[in-house]
């Protein structure tokens, strides 16, 4: 009983966290929101006797890429935000597509039913513990996949230093921008003294 | 003992909270942020998976999938770094001009 009061819980604030990251104005608020449902799904996590799992969500999601997000929105200013033109022009049309999405994907879950059970029951995985059962499957079975998935940090390492260093002509140029900016306020000032 | 089915309801409640928030907002940010609550959802449908078949190949798939989200988070905040710097650059390029 305890358990399933615990799941409507997170259910709940996941739910409500995850509406308002997509819809608060202020987009800290919004990080802050996430950081919020990532706490929750750690919580989902325990129930499902995924241990480590809540762990690695706690550390790598909620201490490591929501800081990451936290830093890139305090380095672009907030009052100029990036804005892209959207993909659909009308927001309801987003949100009825989303909505129908979510009916069509309800309507069909009834129909699932479950595969073949592997090895690792419950039971298994208690007498192991959850890490090394995790740490056996990954370092035998999925070897190969691990090594590619460290490449891929790699990758993004370089990628990610690439993009974000600036050159040497956009150095002169931002500070002749720096240089130039105090420009307009004066011209306000001149306006509003005539 | 929660039933499958509710894990699944809920993973996919969230992915579409993502795929709304994905086609509605503008902010560049907001929606890379979008793009890791599907990721969620679809990690919670992984791991709920991997407990009630008894194997942890959804775990490790999981896994994987934060490999991937953590990946894509650095080099797409690096290109939202470059797109606001070459923006900001032009924008003030067209202030200079207005100005004559």
């Amino acid at each position: 009983m305890f358990i399933q009061i615990f799941f409507g819980y997170c259910a709940l604030m996941i739910t409500l966290s995850g509406i308002l990251a997509i819809s608060l104005r202020n987009p800290v608020h919004c990080v802050l929101m996430v950081l919020v449902l990532f706490f929750h799904m750690a919580g989902l996590y325990l129930t499902l006797n995924a241990e480590f799992l809540a762990a690695v969500q706690i550390i790598v999601y909620a201490g490591a890429i929501l800081v990451l997000y936290l830093f890139v929105l305090f380095l672009v200013s907030l009052r100029e935000e990036l804005h892209l033109d959207a993909f659909i022009a009308n927001p309801w049309i987003g949100r009825v597509i989303a909505g129908g999405l979510a009916a069509a994907l309800l309507y069909v879950i009834p129909a699932f039913t479950l595969g073949e059970k592997g090895v690792w029951s419950v039971e298994a995985i208690k007498q192991v513990t959850h890490t090394k059962a995790l740490g056996q499957e990954m370092y035998s079975t999925y070897l190969l996949p691990f090594e590619i998935g460290g490449l891929i940090l790699l990758v993004a390492l370089i990628g990610g230093l690439a993009l974000a260093r600036r050159d040497e002509g956009a150095t002169e140029a931002n500070a002749a921008d720096e240089a130039t900016t105090p420009l307009p306020a004066q011209s306000d000032h001149k306006e509003a003294a005539q | 003992m929660i039933p499958l089915s509710w894990y699944m309801a809920l993973s996919a409640i969230l992915f579409c909270i993502g795929v709304c928030g994905f086609l509605t907002r503008r902010n560049v940010i907001i929606m890379f942020l979008s793009l890791e609550l599907m990721l969620n959802g679809v990690n919670l449908n992984l791991v709920a998976l991997s407990h009630f078949l008894e194997s942890l190949r959804g775990q490790a798939f999981t896994f994987f999938i934060i490999t991937v989200a953590a990946a894509e988070a650095a080099i797409g905040l690096g290109i939202a770094i470059a797109l606001y710097r070459s923006r900001r650059s032009v924008h003030v390029d067209t202030v200079n001009q207005l100005k004559g």
